[in-house]
């Protein structure tokens, strides 16, 4: 460490330097927004303000170890910055070119400070594409965004490609949706530009509602030009001149950032009457939730932007015969979105050299639970789970052995140990009983109870089920009850052969998406650990001794 | 006609283009359990009983919201599907009330045609209860929540076929139930008692306060007003008891206003209704015949001229009977006098 | 219409946003001005967790139920506001001074187990520190 004090020393002062300081939600709850103040007025005091930029930025992801800096061109990352360590900051590093190590982050297996951002093993191993920006610049400056390259991918789609030129660049890339589903991007944008209507409306799906999960709102947060320029260009693909953002409610900061990015994007023409001076004409407006989960069902949302109570229909007909209003839709997940500028400018081949032969680019995951180090990872597709909990995410902390990864939020499953070499894709993840979801991945440690786990999703999707088929709204509600008897202690001889029949009944049954796939947890669960449902019911006894009733 | 041909069940059936596939099987007589379909009403798919095997279609699709399409190939019955309808029906059941005042053992209850085609012979699952306050304040039907499926087809009838929107699904998930503004008795809404969403209700969630089951029918028009709606008149023991509306005819398809479902028994078995002609004699009206009361009015009107007669009709006869009275009063009285009651 | 109809839930949202909760006279207001049915508004009006039909407390408290915050002992948590505070989700503390409610997940899953009073998070709690939070919002008299 004397080595680096001195290596920045040497380049010499006066030096200039941009402090990066974290403003997403996470960090904000433990004040970064006074750090942040603190850190300037301390900046003005000391004379500094011509070399020292303090800047906000979006989420950098390791949001446990919030508030987070970091200092450039150094590179310097520091964590759980305090208030009273403004000055230090200000006064060591940014005007003595001193590095204060107690606040670098710790290497929890080798208790290493590490000064450099890229070299904290949970960035190392990453590759950032659709969150390259976040936490680099200031979400809520357009010019930020548009010095790091943005907007070429639409001024370039602007003034040499014809939409369908477009849609076969991105179905050459491979790219697959990210809000769960995996279907083919550039597939499900064709179905839209060949239904003829005079109106046609593009989504952005931004209702991320899996309990675990904050992909997106890290993303909205940190860099959210990206996914309106993403979102402008799939319009110009499809033929649509009005889009709809649906936010959920419960995420303010995300709401705020998207709007003053939009009033900004307007304001320079990348959104309104004739993009760029083209023939191209685009309006967004950011609609909120009011807290349903089940309006991430595309059928759903839709209804909820309609003003109606958030309840999926069948199809046919499909949104992209007829969604919004009857006209028709294309709905993208934030992620989805957010990687179309980096495909239209880096190349759909360069892309899809990213991943699996399936699986195409990078996937994000919230990577929460019993974790050493919890935040936003992203890596590319085929990534083992073991590389993302270990090397990633530092193992499981407290001395604890790590008993099941669970992906997919309630619509997904817990994988043990037998899993960790899975590669991350869409079909592996499929073929063990989970599903790829959103991006939630919850880590799960000996202490945790797997009854108690599908008792708890069973709770949550039971809570969120719309009412309208009844294998959800009373299947659901079944499960859960005998779950709740199992963990504490009423579980009857025969009851998981029952969980497992009314799982699938419900799977075969249920309308929307929700139903189809809320068994998950507990038939996995099942599945994989079906010797803790023998505890419970025959031996009145939770081995993780989190059942209450059964201690 | 544009028309499609698919197999159902093996035997080749033909409707028109447009036909969802329950629809389809309805015409070629067969049977799909269903509690949520109506013909009046848009396609639901809630209920999820009338889910099928349909080639090429992955998971079991709904009958009810699937297009038929040509060469469609589709298998109503498989034990998959009938599995998996057990399972549904039985989930209804493991909440439903034991004692079900709609049963009457015959066919009319949905929900007891559905659970007896699909033949269930256990209850695997926990048995839940809900106690819900009965809705009685409307004077013609009660609400029972207790029994309701959450088919949503009350709410949708007041929408889609009475456009008055009374009733709305209210809450979500387990709890989801129908319910007016506010979740007030229904006398406090905007129902117009018409009881279009009673006589479609699956279940006896809603139900007539008169629950008598005729023992005959009797087709008619009903008395009220103009329009015409045809009725069959439900008698027993020379009373009239119920009035359902006549599906098969175009001038009301079947459905009724609150008069005619609910206001006719009430008048004609009323004691006070007139049901003989009256005379006044002596200053006092008495009852006589037919004769005597035509041969008084036809001797009484000859006294008087052209201009010197009214007719006054009745805004419940029938369209028919209307136009002959004023022929009557035009042709045979010479007079343009004539009005009905419903304008006094 | 089609505006006045997809206007509903937001301006139902400003409705709370004023009031604390959904009067009925404002949702017949509401009804009137974007010419829904009544009974449509409360259809809305129950289906969305975010809106309420009765006045809360001053200040609201949520504590998430996310996964994560589940995993990290989201339960104690719960169990030690009942027990210290007398309030269970769904009520409000005696005098009014807040509302204690649930919250499906608040996506500060790296902070778990969290809260929010009146939309700031607060992370990482443990249960007495949750309840030193909540102490704070009870005045006193």
């Amino acid at each position: 460490m004397g080595k680096l004090t001195g290596l920045l020393k040497r380049r010499g002062a006066p030096e200039t330097h941009t402090v990066l300081v974290c403003q997403g939600t996470g960090c904000q709850s433990s004040k970064s927004d006074q750090i942040q103040a603190a850190l300037q007025q301390e900046i003005v005091q000391l004379g500094l303000s011509d070399r020292v930029k303090v800047k906000s930025t979006g989420c950098h992801g390791f949001c446990q170890r919030g508030p987070t800096l970091i200092i450039e061109p150094d590179g310097i990352f520091y964590t759980r910055v305090k208030a009273q360590d403004v000055p230090e900051i200000a006064r060591c590093h940014l005007d003595d070119g001193q590095i204060i190590d107690r606040l670098l982050y710790q290497h929890p297996g080798t208790l290493e400070a590490v000064s450099h951002y890229h070299d904290i093993p949970f960035y190392k191993k990453q590759q950032r594409l659709i969150m390259r920006n976040c936490g680099q610049i200031n979400p809520e400056d357009i010019q930020d965004y548009l010095d790091t390259g943005g907007y070429q991918a639409l001024r370039n789609v602007l003034s040499g490609m014809t939409p369908e030129q477009v849609i076969a660049e991105i179905r050459r890339s491979g790219l697959r949706g990210r809000g769960g589903a995996g279907f083919p991007t550039g597939q499900k944008w064709q179905f839209c530009r060949d239904s003829a209507a005079p109106q046609k409306f593009v989504i952005c799906n931004a209702d991320e509602g899996d309990p675990g999960a904050f992909m997106d709102r890290g993303i909205m947060e940190g860099d959210p030009y990206t996914i309106l320029e993403g979102f402008t260009i799939a319009a110009y693909a499809i033929g649509a001149s009005q889009g709809y953002i649906y936010v959920r409610a419960e995420y303010p900061l995300a709401i705020k950032r998207l709007r003053i990015a939009l009033k900004q994007a307007r304001e320079h023409g990348f959104v309104g009457d004739h993009i760029l001076d083209s023939d191209f004409s685009f309006d967004v407006t950011i609609k909120e939730g009011a807290g349903a989960f089940v309006c991430g069902e595309e059928t759903a949302l839709m209804a909820s932007i309609e003003g109606k109570r958030g309840m999926p229909r069948a199809r046919p007909p499909f949104p992209a015969q007829s969604g919004l209003w009857g006209q028709p839709t294309n709905i993208n997940n934030v992620k989805t979105l957010a990687s179309i500028p980096v495909i239209l400018t880096r190349g759909a081949e360069w892309y899809s050299s990213i991943g699996t032969e399936t699986s195409k680019g990078t996937a994000v995951f919230a990577l929460t639970g019993k974790i050493a180090n919890s935040g936003l990872v992203e890596v590319p597709m085929g990534t083992a789970l073991r590389q993302i909990i270990y090397d990633i995410g530092g193992g499981v902390p407290g001395g604890k052995s790590f008993k099941a990864a669970q992906t997919g939020g309630p619509s997904g499953g817990c994988l043990p140990a037998d899993f960790l070499d899975l590669p991350v894709d869409y079909e592996s993840l499929t073929q063990a009983g989970s599903i790829m979801g959103s991006g939630g991945l919850v880590i799960m440690d000996e202490a945790t109870c797997m009854v108690d786990i599908a008792r708890y999703f069973l709770s949550f999707t039971q809570h969120e089920s719309c009412g309208k088929c009844v294998p959800c709204r009373v299947g659901t509600k079944q499960m859960l009850e005998i779950l709740k008897d199992i963990t504490t202690g009423k579980g009857r001889a025969g009851d998981i052969d029952l969980l497992v029949r009314l799982g699938n009944s419900i799977k075969v049954g249920s309308l929307c998406g929700l139903g189809r796939t809320a068994p998950n947890p507990a038939l996995t669960s099942i599945r994989y650990f079906r010797d803790e449902y023998d505890a419970h019911i025959r031996d009145h006894r939770c081995p993780a001794g989190v059942c209450q009733e059964l201690a | 006609m544009d028309a499609i041909t698919l197999t159902i069940d093996g035997a080749a059936v033909t409707v028109r283009r447009g036909a969802t596939v329950l629809e389809a099987a309805q015409q070629a007589g067969i049977y799909i359990p269903t509690l949520c379909s109506d013909h009046d009403l848009e396609p639901y798919g809630g209920c999820r009983l009338c889910i099928v095997e349909i080639e090429k279609m992955a998971g079991l699709p709904t009958a009810c919201t699937t297009p038929a399409t040509s060469g469609m190939v589709v298998r109503t019955a498989t034990p998959a599907v009938n599995e998996a309808r057990r399972d549904i029906v039985a989930l209804l059941l493991a909440d439903y009330p034991d004692d079900c005042p709609a049963c009457t053992g015959d066919d009319r209850c949905d929900f007891h045609q559905v659970v007896a085609y699909l033949g269930l012979d256990e209850q695997p699952f926990r048995r839940l209860h809900r106690s819900i306050p009965i809705d009685s304040s409307n004077p013609f039907f009660e609400r029972d929540l207790d029994y309701c499926i959450a088919c949503g087809k009350c709410v949708r009838t007041c929408d889609e076929v009475v456009n008055v929107d009374a009733i709305e699904m209210a809450s979500r998930g387990y709890t989801i139930l129908p319910s007016a503004f506010g979740g007030k008795p229904i006398v406090q809404s905007n129902c117009i008692s018409c009881g279009e969403c009673v006589v479609r209700c699956p279940t006896a969630a809603l139900m007539p306060k008169e629950r008598r089951l005729p023992a005959q029918e009797v087709k008619t028009t009903c008395p009220y007003c103009g329009v015409g709606c045809q009725i069959y008149l439900g008698v027993s023991d020379g009373q009239v008891i119920s009035v359902r509306g006549d599906r098969d005819n175009d001038v009301n398809r079947g459905l009724l206003c609150v008069k005619g479902r609910f206001g006719v028994a009430g008048y004609v078995n009323h004691p006070e209704r007139l049901t003989l002609p009256l005379v006044r004699k002596d200053g006092a009206l008495r009852e006589t015949t037919w004769d005597e009361a035509l041969e008084m009015v036809a001797g009484r009107l000859a006294g008087f001229g052209k201009g010197e007669v009214a007719v006054i009709s009745s805004a419940k006869c029938t369209n028919e009977d209307n136009y002959v009275i004023q022929k009557f009063a035009r042709t045979v009285l010479g007079t343009n006098n004539i009005d009905h009651c419903a304008r006094l | 219409m089609r505006s006045e109809r997809g206007d509903l839930i937001a301006i139902l949202q400003e409705v709370q946003a004023r009031f604390g909760y959904l009067p009925e006279e404002a949702m017949r207001q509401v009804a009137r001005f974007v010419a829904v049915p009544e009974s449509q508004v409360y259809g809305v009006a129950t289906f969305y967790s975010q809106f309420r039909l009765t006045p809360g407390g001053r200040k609201t408290v949520r504590v998430c139920q996310g996964t994560a915050c589940h995993v990290q002992g989201e339960a104690q948590i719960l169990a030690a506001i009942k027990k210290e505070m007398g309030v269970v989700p769904g009520t409000t503390a005696p005098g009014g001074d807040f509302g204690l409610e649930t919250v499906a997940c608040l996506g500060a899953c790296s902070l778990a187990p969290n809260m929010t009073v009146d939309g700031d998070v607060h992370g990482q709690l443990t249960p007495a520190k949750a309840v030193e939070i909540i102490s704070r919002l009870v005045e006193k008299r």
